[in-house]
């Protein structure tokens, strides 16, 4: 199948900076992509390239199958929502959602049935009339979208749009964009900072340092075998536990020296001889009680701090002297200064190289 | 918020009528009696100066504010006198092509430096130093420059090409366009700046929304950033024409109102009789005259503006 949206060897500089550099995505018609990273990891970089109002300094854009890499935004088939939602301030609802159309001259009735088709999928038929200044955030953002709709583009460009929204409606218009996505199937690129938001929406996500890719893959895969130490880092609240030590064979021996089964842990590569590594191990796949006992690896633990969060609870304590958490269900009573057994299996953990940082 | 009002009205009517004094002298005392020297400044010079001016305008004083009530007898010299029609058609012309000029030009220069020049502070500079000239520099550079014989026409001139021709200056006809250049000159720059600055608190995004939408830049700028600007707009009139009517000083320093009564303007009218030809009342009267061609297009623009409840 054609790729809907084709980034080949990307590099951006601003002076001497290098923001993005040699980069490459490949994205399928009506996949969900969401670009993750921190501030200043180039994500929004590469999503402005992506819309053309950024020049790139080498490498080329494909959009459909079309060179786009030196094409107007109006020109490329996509339509894009922004953080601020950007709507024009004096004009309608309406106006905002048909001015573009309006400009390029097309006919008065196709804009009229597409602006009614997008108020209609967005359910925001009744602020037609309304200026922006007096809507709502979600209900802004929702006409941000819209603006983006009318233009019956293939691909959809989201630049943290949800970020300037209080955490109740962010949840809420989450599932919205979800359900529009499931519903239009277009191409959709995202652009977070938040994780719930990328393992939530995403087909793929894209996680981003300093302009570089660290890893494509679907949520799963990038929660469960996070591909070097800084993505098992970044993805995960609250974050992996880690834990520094030597593997030989199939013991993992920590630096305090607390000696642990490596068990059927799978590989990508097994190291062979003794070699420095990393052992990620999740909070919830630390257990406690009953389950702990068939864990390969058990030891007794002082609980330092517990968070209850309602629907779980999250206690602190110390592994191999190393500061751990761990997650267990809310109907197990523990507090702080208990002594209990936890155990886990390296198995469902991930081995990283200590040296390179990348997963064994 | 209607919690409170309740309770306040609930307050107010507990506490009853005796306290009604206390509440309007000693409610926020210390706030009443800062607002003392402002509020005595308002009365008696704004206020006050503009009811003495609007009697005595009623009066045939000539040099001392003395004379006896003659009722509409200074108007009615007033609007037979042709210096001072000539004065008011004046200012309409200058007013209406300054605006539309400095307003123009201001906006335009202002979208060149919008356009990531560089040097851009330097520029900028340049274009604000003739506001740093008062009007008499002004009015005196032009006037050196425009003269016939000492300026540009006679420098060209002198320089072989015989024909060339820019005398406005001693052309009735002319001189206020001389005026003009000389006042956009000095007041271009201004409203550059604060145009610039309208224009940097645009967002963005909006820009790039409009990019993505396909909008060309000139329509953005017109349909987008100009509403968007209406305050900076609206600072900028209200400058401009206050800069307008008080007009004065540049036509003392380039043109004295010559050729002849030719660039005369009402406030140089009002300062001539009141000063100069010992006629206070006639120069009240024509003072009182340009304070009600003001309320006249304030006070629509304020109601438009301020009155209408629930509006912005």
């Amino acid at each position: 199948m054609q790729a809907s949206v084709s980034i080949k060897d990307l590099s951006l500089n601003f002076g001497h900076v290098k923001v993005l550099e040699h980069l490459d995505l490949d994205i399928a018609q009506g996949e969900f992509i969401v670009l993750l990273g921190p501030s200043g990891c180039g994500k929004s970089t590469l999503l402005n390239c992506i819309a053309g109002l950024l020049d790139v300094s080498d490498g080329q854009i494909f959009i459909n199958g079309k060179n786009v890499t030196w094409e107007e935004p109006k020109d490329r088939g996509i339509g894009m929502v922004f953080q601020s939602y950007a709507l024009y301030p004096q004009m309608s609802v309406e106006r905002n959602l048909s001015f573009g159309l309006r400009v390029s001259g097309m006919p008065k009735a196709e804009i009229d049935q597409r602006v009614k088709r997008a108020a209609e999928i967005l359910q925001i038929e009744p602020l037609l009339q309304r200026k922006p200044a007096n809507l709502s955030g979600g209900q802004r953002q929702r006409v941000a979208i819209g603006r983006a709709l009318v233009r019956d583009v293939d691909v959809f460009l989201f630049d943290e749009p949800l970020s300037n929204l209080d955490a109740k409606l962010r949840s809420d218009l989450r599932v919205e964009i979800k359900r529009l996505h499931q519903r239009l199937k277009n191409t959709m690129i995202y652009v977070t900072h938040d994780q719930i938001e990328a393992l939530t929406l995403a087909d793929r996500i894209a996680i981003m340092k300093n302009g570089v890719i660290q890893q494509l893959a679907d949520p799963h895969t990038i929660y469960n075998k996070p591909v070097n130490l800084y993505v098992a880092g970044f993805i995960g609240s609250p974050s992996m536990n880690f834990v520094e030590g030597t593997l030989n064979g199939d013991t993992f021996t920590s630096n305090d020296g607390t000696a642990m089964p490596v068990g059927a842990y799978e590989y990508i590569a097994a190291p062979t001889g003794e070699t420095k590594v990393v052992l990620g191990i999740r909070p919830e796949h630390i257990f406690v009680g009953d389950a702990a006992a068939d864990m390969p690896f058990k030891t007794e633990v002082e609980i330092e701090i517990v968070e209850p969060m309602g629907s779980e609870t999250l206690a602190w304590t110390k592994i191999a002297g190393l500061p751990m958490t761990f997650r267990c269900s809310a109907d197990i009573d523990i507090n702080a200064g208990d002594k209990i057994t936890v155990g886990f299996d390296i198995a469902r953990g991930s081995l990283f190289d200590a040296g390179t940082e990348a997963r064994l | 918020m209607a919690d409170t009002a309740v309770h306040t009205r609930e307050g107010a009517e507990q506490a009853a009528r005796p306290s009604l004094l206390n509440r309007i002298f000693l409610h926020n005392l210390s706030g009443k009696i800062a607002a003392i020297p402002m509020m005595a400044t308002v009365l008696i010079v704004f206020i006050g100066c503009t009811v003495w001016t609007i009697y005595f305008s009623f009066t045939n004083s000539r040099l001392l504010p003395t004379g006896k009530f003659v009722g509409f007898d200074q108007y009615e010299r007033l609007f037979a006198t042709s210096r001072w029609n000539v004065s008011v058609t004046n200012l309409v012309t200058y007013g209406v092509f300054s605006l539309v000029f400095t307003l123009g030009i201001g906006f335009l220069l202002a979208v060149l430096m919008d356009q990531k020049i560089r040097f851009e502070s330097a520029f900028r500079t340049i274009m604000l130093y003739p506001f740093a000239l008062s009007f008499i520099v002004t009015g005196l550079v032009w006037q050196w420059i425009m003269n016939p014989t000492l300026g540009l026409q006679g420098t060209m001139r002198n320089l072989g090409w015989e024909s060339f021709t820019f005398d406005w200056i001693a052309n009735p006809r002319m001189v206020l366009f001389a005026l003009l250049i000389a006042g956009l000159w000095q007041g271009v720059g201004f409203c550059m700046v604060l145009m610039l600055a309208g224009l940097r608190g645009v967002d963005e995004e909006i820009w790039k929304a409009a990019r993505v939408d396909g909008i060309p830049t000139w329509r953005t700028y017109v349909s987008v950033v100009l509403p968007m600007m209406r305050g900076v707009l609206v600072t900028a009139v209200v400058l401009i024409g206050s800069g307008i009517v008080r007009l004065y000083d540049l036509v003392v320093a380039l043109t004295n109102g010559g050729p002849g009564i030719s660039s005369e303007v009402p406030a140089k009218y009002v300062y001539n009789y009141m000063f100069g030809g010992g006629n206070i009342g006639q120069g009240l009267a024509a003072a009182t005259m340009m304070l009600v061609t003001v309320l006249i297009i304030m006070v629509p623009w304020a109601y438009l503006e301020f009155g209408g409840r629930g509006r912005r």
